[in-house]
């Protein structure tokens, strides 16, 4: 369960550029629940996830993951709740190593890593192999193969399967389609829609696209101005439609983007 | 170029070899460059000498100078990861400073001689009834090659494959629960304890140590690395990449003395050392360069052919305009 109770950032206080990002935020996610967040560019998405990740402190404001206060913890002792994925392809995975080499990086989130054990053994190999056999991309063939030489799409299911290996609390997508073209960002959706569903995994989805952030996931936010503007679940969610979301924006200072309008 | 002098290039390779096997893990595996070297290989012979002298075993002494090479390293390590100086800078900062420590250790001389004590080269030299170089060269070898064999065992355990992807994506290994920071700090603390064990054995072989030993090691460095890439460019094995960059630093070392027996100083190696590594580096530019060219002339070929014969006759013509132009011109 994440818990995020008064959150405040403002970017370059007291100068002509202050700009405040995130601005009184409150959002309580149910474990299994499957979040899309939608709004504008400078709505606050960005500020929003790497608040929660740990790549940014708050000013003012509390994150609890399953009641434990991580508000001040470094990112990279928080990488033991959550997975993330993130838009740049480039991003999730590290290039110059095997497939089977970032699976056994990944495997490992947020625990010791021993300077005497061997990274890969017989055992988790054939692990590695049944998981990337149910990405359906035939990679369990290719585990010896350098990530660079994998394209987009590939590059964003195996981060996608790297950071859900070990399940997390929480599992963050940054907008993780939004690279790819359209043909394999639905295939990369699909594919994160049936992990989640499957271990029922606490996600945080990121979307410019709004026909996404209605057909997947149980719940879905919009931002503006640093501030949640509207939030709905299950049913009602169901029955939103794009107009709705567009008469929504349009209520809001920030014209949406052609992505949005389009999507 | 005699024999003699080819095998005391090799031994002085499979030496300064371990000093670019340090190199090798900041350079190319960290993807940070650390000039501390110049100053840690220095630092690593200077602690060497005169611990010896101090009458300390000189296997315990070959331990302390790594040990301090390795404080060197956390130095910069700590310049750079906590006080977040960039770390090009943070290793000439330490170097810098080196300088003055070196000097102090070696108590204001520029250099020390060690040609009175026993050292590991003189025992072996004893006890195998060889030359000095050649005994050199053989502790070189053993011990460049458990260097290499210990380098490729931690490199291929959990925590060593987290150092190789701070290298390769600082973000993602970040994201996946490793300190970057502390990744960084051990890499440049090993890094520089291979250099100091290097600049210890160095001390061993020339039998003195000198403030200045350790004066373009960086450079000697790199392009001991970018020659062995040129040789082992197909291999992926990581093993392969260790020993190709020793295996450049004893081409590197036999090229020196070829041109040192071609008459030139030994002083010029350093220019010659820094061009390598800039055309080394220049290389994928050239590279580039020449295929643009490439395309350029195959696009004018293409051009010539499609020239139609209606072309090439006015072509004709306006060159014989030209002409009576000329012509005309020089007869007014």
């Amino acid at each position: 369960m994440l818990k995020l109770r008064n959150i405040y950032k403002t970017f370059n206080a007291g100068t002509i550029n202050e700009k405040r990002a995130l601005n009184d935020i409150n959002l309580v996610l149910n474990d299994g629940d499957f979040v899309t967040v939608i709004g504008g560019n400078g709505a606050g998405k960005s500020t929003l996830q790497n608040v929660i990740s740990g790549s940014i402190i708050p000013d003012f404001g509390n994150i609890e993951i399953n009641g434990l206060d991580i508000t001040k913890l470094p990112e990279h002792k928080r990488a033991k709740y959550i997975g993330r994925v993130f838009q740049d392809p480039m991003l999730g995975t590290a290039s110059d190593m095997w497939i089977e080499e970032n699976l056994a990086l990944a495997i490992k989130r947020g625990e010791n890593r021993s300077a005497f054990k061997w990274m890969i053994n017989s055992k988790n190999t054939t692990f590695f192999r049944e998981q990337l056999e149910k990405l359906g991309l035939g990679l369990e063939n290719r585990m010896k193969t350098k990530v660079k030489l994998l394209s987009g799409g590939q590059r964003q299911a195996l981060t996608l399967l790297m950071s859900t290996l070990k399940k997390p609390d929480l599992l963050m997508l940054d907008e993780h389609t939004a690279a790819l073209d359209p043909k394999t960002a639905s295939l990369v959706l699909s594919l994160t829609d049936e992990i989640i569903n499957k271990s029922n995994i606490t996600t945080i989805m990121i979307t410019h696209n709004m026909r996404d952030a209605l057909n997947y996931g149980n719940r879905l936010i919009m931002m503006d101005q640093g501030s949640i503007i509207f939030d709905v679940k299950g049913d009602e969610k169901k029955k939103l439609t794009v107009e709705d979301l567009l008469k929504k924006f349009n209520q809001t200072k920030d014209a949406p983007s052609d992505a949005m309008i389009l999507g | 170029m005699n024999i003699g002098s080819l095998l005391g290039a090799v031994g002085q390779g499979f030496i300064w070899g371990i000093m670019t096997l340090g190199i090798f893990i900041t350079y190319k595996i960290l993807n940070v460059s650390d000039l501390t070297v110049d100053g840690s290989f220095a630092t690593g012979g200077c602690i060497f000498a005169i611990t010896s002298l101090a009458g300390i075993h000189p296997t315990l002494c070959l331990f302390i100078a790594m040990f301090v090479g390795g404080i060197c390293g956390f130095v910069t390590g700590i310049l750079h990861t906590k006080f977040k100086i960039p770390a090009i800078l943070a290793g000439i900062l330490t170097q810098l400073g080196l300088y003055s420590v070196n000097l102090r250790i070696l108590g204001d001389k520029a250099n020390v001689s060690i040609s009175q004590i026993s050292t590991n080269i003189t025992f072996f030299s004893k006890l195998l009834n060889i030359p000095h170089t050649r005994a050199g060269m053989l502790l070189g070898i053993i011990i460049s090659l458990i260097c290499i064999v210990l380098l490729y065992y931690l490199l291929g355990t959990e925590f060593g494959a987290s150092i190789r992807a701070t290298g390769n994506n600082e973000k993602m290994i970040r994201a996946l629960g490793v300190n970057t920071d502390n990744i960084k700090l051990f890499g440049m603390i090993l890094s520089n304890m291979l250099i100091g064990l290097s600049g210890a054995l160095l001390v061993q072989m020339n039998k003195y140590a000198d403030v200045g030993m350790g004066k373009g090691a960086i450079v000697y460095g790199l392009a001991s690395i970018v020659i062995g890439e040129v040789f082992f460019r197909r291999f992926s094995n990581f093993g392969i990449k260790l020993m190709s960059s020793v295996f450049g630093c004893i081409v590197f070392f036999i090229i020196r003395a070829f041109v040192i027996s071609l008459g030139l100083k030994a002083n010029d190696m350093q220019l010659l050392s820094a061009l390598i590594v800039v055309m080394a580096l220049a290389m994928p530019i050239f590279k580039e360069n020449l295929n643009v060219r490439k395309v350029g002339k195959i696009n004018s070929l293409n051009e010539m052919k499609q020239m139609s014969t209606a072309d090439q006759l006015t072509k004709e013509k306006m060159d014989k305009r030209n002409v009576t132009e000329v012509g005309g011109g020089e007869n007014a």
